[in-house]
Formats: C-alpha cells, sequence, structure tokens
C-alpha cells in the first residue's frame, strides 16, 4: 500500500483543530499571522491568534455604496467575501520608510535600510486577491527596477487561500476570468465543507479539504502532525466543484426587483474602447457624482501609485523618506510646477477608470481589475466601474455624438 | 544609481539587485545664471567610483535630491562626452527648485539617474535635424547639440528652432556663436522683441517655411509645453515632414522615476520610462486629449 505524501498537488482534510493547529505551526515557524477578522462593523485583515478569531458565522451584504455584516449561524468561517482590506495593505503598507539620510559635517549620506520585519503568513485569500497579487507583482518587481521593500516581503509570504463558495452582488471576478477558484500563487487552499457554527444533518462544523500549493505549504501541512487524513479522489472532485459551482452561480445571476444588481463587466476589446472614448460625455457625468474622495483607490488591491515625503528631525540631520499611497484623485497627483494636468474631476475619474481597464494592459500585459467589487462598496455614491464601462460601451458607436469631455 | 545599467543607456538592463532609491553626494562645481529664474549647476560625484561609471545619453535626466525638501527630475544638459560633470539648467518653482536656488557652489545635493529614453541622435545620422526647442525646453536638447557639433559632418544639416517671450528669455545664448561656428544655424523666435532685437517676432513654428531642407530626409526633435509639441508637429507636416519624423520630450509629475509610482503617467506611458522622449505618432492620440 502506498502512503500518501504531502506534496504539492495533495489534498487533505483541516478539522477546526487543524486549523487552529495551522495558525499554531505558522507563528511557531516565525511568521507574523493575519487574518479575517470582524472589527468596526466589517471584516478587516488582523493579527490572528487563534482560529476562533476568524469571522465564523458572518456575512456580509454588499452593494454600491454599501456594506453590512450579518450573523448567520448556518454560515461557515469563509463565507463572508472581501472587505477593505487586501494583501496590498500587507506587501505594499500605506506608508513606509524607503530611504534613510544622515548628515555628519556637512555632509550626506544614505543609511542602509534594516529590514527586520518577520515573514507574513495570510489566511483566507481569495481569488481575486491572488490575482491582486499577482498583478502587483508585475508592477514592483516585473520591469527593469524592482522595489525591495515589495521584493522582501513577497518572498517569504505564506498565503492560505480559501475558495469562494459565495459571492455578493459587487463580485465580478467570473467575468474577469480570475475567480472565484484559487488556481496559483498560494501555498495552501482551503475549501470549506459545512458550517462552522451548526452541526448539518448528519455533519459537524466546517472541515477544510486543504490542496497543497508549494514546498513551503507541504511542509507547514506537515508539520502539524500525524493524522492528517488524505481527501480521496472523489472528496477532491467534491471540493474542486464548489467554486465551480459558484462561477456557474456568478454567470447565470439576473437581476432581481427589490435585491442588488449582480454585477459583471464585458471585457471584449476593453482597451480601445476606452482609449478611443476619452472625450466621451460620460466623464462628465460621472464626474457630478464622484467626490475625488480616493476610496477606489485605496481600497483597490491593486492601485499602487505613491508620493514620497521628507521625514526630517529637529536638527534637520536626520531625514527619512516616507513613501505613502498616492491617488489620482487628488489634484496632486498630476502636478507640474503649480498646476495640476488633470483640473477636473472628469480627467482624475478618467484617469482612473482608463488606467485600471486600458492602460495597464499596455504596461503589464494585464488588466489592473481583478472583479473583487471593493471600489463599487467602499465608493460612498455607489459609482459602480462595471455600469460606466456599460454606459460607454453602450454609446460608444460613432452615431451617439459625443461631447462635452473633461 | 545601478551602474551596469548606465552604460547602455535607453536599454533596459536588470536591476534586479539595485535598490531604486539610492541617490549619490554630488558637489556643485559651478553655477551659472542663465535667464532670470533659471540657473544651471554644474555637478560632480563626491564618490570617485560612481563618477567612473557614470554615463548618460541626450535627453535623460536625473532626480536631484534635497533631503528634508525633496527630489525633483531634472534633465541633463551637458556633454555626455564629459559625464565626470553634469550641467542641469533648473527654473526655481517649486519647494525643490527654489530651495536648489538657495544653495552656492561647493554645497552638495544628492543625485540618482540617469533615467529615460534619450533623444534617437544616432539614428539620425545622415538626416537633416531640426531642433525646436521652446524656453527651458531647450535643456533637454543641450546633449543632442553638443553631439551633432562634434560630429556636424554626420548629419545633412543641423538648424536649432529656439522660441521665447523676449530676447532676455533665450537660452544658452553665449554658445550660439561656438554652434555656428560648428555649422549648426541657430534661429531664435521671440514673442516680443526689443530694440536690439533682429532675429524672428512671432511663434517658433512660423520658422519651419524657411527651412532649406529635404523634408523627406529630416526629423524634429520637439521639446516644449505640451500644446508646442502638437504646434511644431503640425508646422513640420506642412513643409513635408512627415509626423513619424517627429520626436517629442514630455514633462509630468514624477516621485519614483523608475516606474513604480504612477505619477508620470500619460495615457498608457510612463513618461519616466516609456519617455520622457516619445515618437510623436505614438502618443499623437493622447497629446490631443485635454488633461490627459
Amino acid at each position: 500500500m502506498t502512503i500518501p505524501q504531502i506534496s504539492p498537488g495533495s489534498w487533505w482534510w483541516l478539522d477546526a483543530a487543524g486549523l487552529e493547529r495551522l495558525i499554531t505551526v505558522l507563528a511557531a515557524a516565525g511568521y507574523r499571522v493575519v487574518g479575517p477578522q470582524v472589527a468596526d462593523g466589517a471584516v478587516v485583515i488582523r493579527d490572528l491568534a487563534s482560529a476562533r478569531d476568524l469571522p465564523t458565522g458572518w456575512l456580509d451584504e454588499q452593494d454600491g455604496g454599501t456594506y453590512r455584516l450579518r450573523f448567520d449561524p448556518a454560515a461557515g468561517t469563509f463565507d463572508h467575501v472581501v472587505g477593505p482590506h487586501s494583501l496590498k495593505n500587507f506587501l505594499f503598507p500605506a506608508r513606509e520608510t524607503i530611504a534613510k539620510f544622515t548628515r555628519a559635517d556637512g555632509m550626506w549620506s544614505q543609511e542602509e535600510l534594516v529590514r527586520a520585519e518577520p515573514p507574513l503568513a495570510v489566511i483566507g485569500v481569495r481569488a481575486c486577491d491572488l490575482e491582486a497579487l499577482r498583478i502587483q507583482d508585475r508592477v514592483f518587481m516585473g520591469g527593469e527596477h524592482v522595489d525591495p521593500a515589495y521584493a522582501a516581503r513577497r518572498e517569504k509570504l505564506f498565503i492560505v487561500a480559501a475558495n469562494c463558495r459565495r459571492a455578493v452582488a459587487t463580485c465580478f471576478c467570473h467575468s474577469m476570468g480570475c475567480g472565484p477558484a484559487a488556481t496559483h500563487s498560494f501555498d495552501l487552499a482551503l475549501t470549506e465543507h459545512g458550517s462552522g457554527m451548526r452541526a448539518e444533518s448528519g455533519g459537524g462544523p466546517s472541515r477544510f479539504a486543504c490542496e497543497v500549493g508549494s514546498d513551503r505549504g507541504a511542509e507547514i501541512l506537515a508539520a502539524l502532525g500525524d493524522g492528517l487524513d488524505v481527501c480521496t479522489p472523489a472528496e477532491v472532485a467534491v471540493a474542486q466543484a464548489v467554486p465551480q459551482e459558484l462561477a456557474a452561480r456568478m454567470h447565470a445571476r439576473e437581476a432581481e426587483p427589490g435585491k442588488p444588481r449582480p454585477r459583471s463587466l464585458d471585457t471584449e476589446g476593453i482597451r480601445d474602447l476606452l482609449f478611443d472614448n476619452l472625450e466621451h460625455a460620460r466623464w462628465d457625468d460621472v464626474a457630478s457624482r464622484c467626490l475625488s474622495c480616493t476610496n477606489c483607490t485605496l481600497v483597490c488591491p491593486t492601485c499602487f501609485c505613491a508620493s514620497v515625503t521628507e521625514v526630517a528631525d529637529l536638527s534637520g540631520d536626520h531625514v527619512e523618506r516616507e513613501r505613502h499611497w498616492a491617488s489620482c484623485f487628488t489634484l496632486d497627483h498630476a502636478k507640474i510646477h503649480g498646476h495640476s494636468v488633470r483640473s477636473s474631476t472628469a480627467s482624475r475619474y478618467r484617469q482612473w477608470l482608463t488606467h485600471k481597464l486600458a492602460g495597464w494592459i499596455d504596461q503589464f500585459g494585464t488588466s489592473g481589475c481583478t472583479g473583487c467589487g471593493r471600489c463599487i462598496t467602499w465608493c460612498p455614491v455607489g459609482i459602480d466601474i462595471t455600469e460606466e464601462v456599460a454606459a460607454i460601451r453602450g454609446t460608444s458607436d460613432a452615431t451617439t455624438a459625443p461631447g462635452g469631455g473633461p | 544609481m545601478n551602474t551596469a545599467a548606465v552604460t547602455t543607456p535607453g536599454a533596459a538592463p536588470s536591476q534586479a539587485a539595485a535598490d531604486p532609491w539610492r541617490s549619490h553626494p554630488a558637489r556643485i562645481l559651478r553655477i551659472t545664471p542663465e535667464v532670470p529664474g533659471v540657473r544651471t549647476y554644474d555637478l560632480e560625484f563626491r564618490d570617485a567610483g560612481v563618477r567612473d561609471a557614470y554615463r548618460f545619453a541626450a535627453g535623460q535626466f536625473n532626480m536631484l535630491y534635497l533631503p528634508g525638501i525633496g527630489e525633483a527630475a531634472i534633465s541633463i544638459s551637458s556633454d555626455a562626452a564629459q559625464p565626470q560633470v553634469l550641467a542641469h539648467t533648473v527654473r526655481a518653482v517649486g519647494n525643490v527648485t527654489d530651495a536648489l536656488a538657495r544653495l552656492r557652489v561647493g554645497d552638495e545635493v544628492l543625485l540618482r539617474g540617469p533615467y529615460g529614453r534619450p533623444w534617437p541622435v544616432e539614428t539620425l545620422r545622415g538626416r537633416h535635424v531640426v531642433v525646436v526647442g521652446g524656453g527651458l525646453g531647450l535643456a533637454s536638447q543641450r546633449t543632442a547639440i553638443c553631439e551633432f557639433a562634434r560630429h556636424r559632418d554626420h548629419y545633412a544639416s543641423v538648424t536649432i528652432l529656439h522660441g521665447a517671450k523676449t530676447p532676455e528669455g533665450l537660452f544658452y545664448t553665449a554658445e550660439y556663436a561656438a554652434w555656428r561656428a560648428a555649422g549648426i544655424e541657430v534661429r531664435p523666435a521671440v514673442d516680443q522683441g526689443d530694440a536690439g532685437w533682429s532675429g524672428h517676432v512671432g511663434l517658433v513654428t512660423d520658422l519651419f517655411a524657411d527651412l532649406a531642407i529635404d523634408p523627406t530626409n529630416a526629423a524634429v526633435l520637439c521639446c516644449g509645453p505640451d500644446p508646442m509639441m502638437t504646434a511644431v508637429a503640425r508646422a513640420a507636416a506642412r513643409v513635408g515632414i512627415p509626423s513619424g519624423d517627429v520626436y517629442v520630450s514630455l514633462e509630468r509629475n514624477m516621485a519614483c522615476a523608475v516606474r513604480h509610482c504612477g505619477l508620470c503617467q500619460f495615457g498608457p506611458h510612463f513618461v519616466c520610462q516609456d519617455g520622457p522622449v516619445f515618437a510623436y505618432d505614438s502618443i499623437v492620440e493622447f497629446l490631443a486629449v485635454p488633461h490627459l
């Protein structure tokens, strides 16, 4: 009889105790373990001491400008979808020091930066955020210059993905071709069975079919100790069907009266569609609603714009260069000697949307959008990227006179 | 600055090991007043190893850094054959450039670079070259002019069309005699002349009509405000120079110069790395759109 090996491509069962052990083993291996938790009325990503901190039983309802949590004892541990945080918050933090300078005897010298952060393990990463990771990898590591801070964190990153078995109305990963199944970039991937709180007929609380995605994932799983049950081929097929069935449901979703409209985005020819309509009247229309608040760029898991601020001590002899997130919705983003190239909200919204869905393709060979829907949910006025594209697509033929651009 | 990278400007060598935020101290050797509010700073790296390894090409830029104040992208405007001393012509118009204006000879700044795609100087050999510089735009072309002057016989002709508001706003006037002696035609144009002015009064684009060149074997290198680029391309087209032979250099906000900060985006392009020099044809659809 062949004894199954814990190796990439193999599947193993984790019960609730196994999930707890996974967190313990990761922490013991030196990882800072973070994962989804309920805080301030949302599921956010924070340091995780125990699987008990995970949002078991919590469901999110999302729509344009709306995010609500509700407790459902039938819900599992990962039946919420995505909150305002993503891997970006950890790999490309909102603020960080990128260089240090010291002056002695009137002469400046640059200090070596000591990067002593522990490696990071993230629990519960969704397919859309795995795609966002792949996109940000291209931005920060795929070109001529590599960002050392990002690369150092990325190299040591440990990912425990969670396959979605539920989508909210703002989810449209299925139409961006990157979800809901977790298919890459993870060390381990969990597919939940059962519910976290309430025994189903004949079953217990959740257990997780755990797919091994890397050698590092295999090592960690092996460190959980003996007694892991391997998934049978039939059980693997059942687990693999979970995100596939969700994908089918997402493709089949239709608008129902009184319910949030299920989103999808038609990406056919989208680069040329947008660049051919830079002076479309719709930019003024959306600008009449947009507050230029920058929320969409902050919650977007791929937005990477940044600016640098000088932070000096009182003597002026010690200066840190602090990189912080920037947003194309601010006037500062496009300033050149005293004025902003993009002085109108219309021009700034146009920059954001055309960069995300069109320019990105030229720059990085991929869309900048993963269909996570965060920009729709967290927009205070509910501007919907899928609706804006549909509006431009719907009236983009030459017979409809565009006009009044930014 | 990665020394391996700067030996082949405009190419894309691997810089995986280099910290893109590494800046090197450089001493101000000389400060030359140009036009009111504008000075040229000749800089020399303090570290001999950095100095000896540094190479740049015409049209590239450096990030000039003053700790505690900030960084600014500034074209290199000196002769690339003498890369030990790097000239930067700077107008005091913001935090960093105002602070720079308070520095003296012997003070230090920090510097990283060079960045960006250069002017296609080498590929223009055998052709009529028309350099069109609006105001301070000429600074990004001065290195190319040094090349043209040194190898004037490699080009069918070289003409500089330089526009300014007034005669005192013209750049590098002290060098016109040397450029002319090298066989370069220098034709300034001003919006408003003064008592001593005998040159053209009007737009720099007016001067295209008088060019005695074969437009089918010509190239235009243009740097100035965005609207001027479009006007120059149109003026070139009117005398028969195809838009495919027009090159422009753009200016945008920049924090990193290495394609990471996103601030310099222009349509699908990052001006820091895809530019600042662009083939006009590759960006014409975007130049035509206001506030892009």
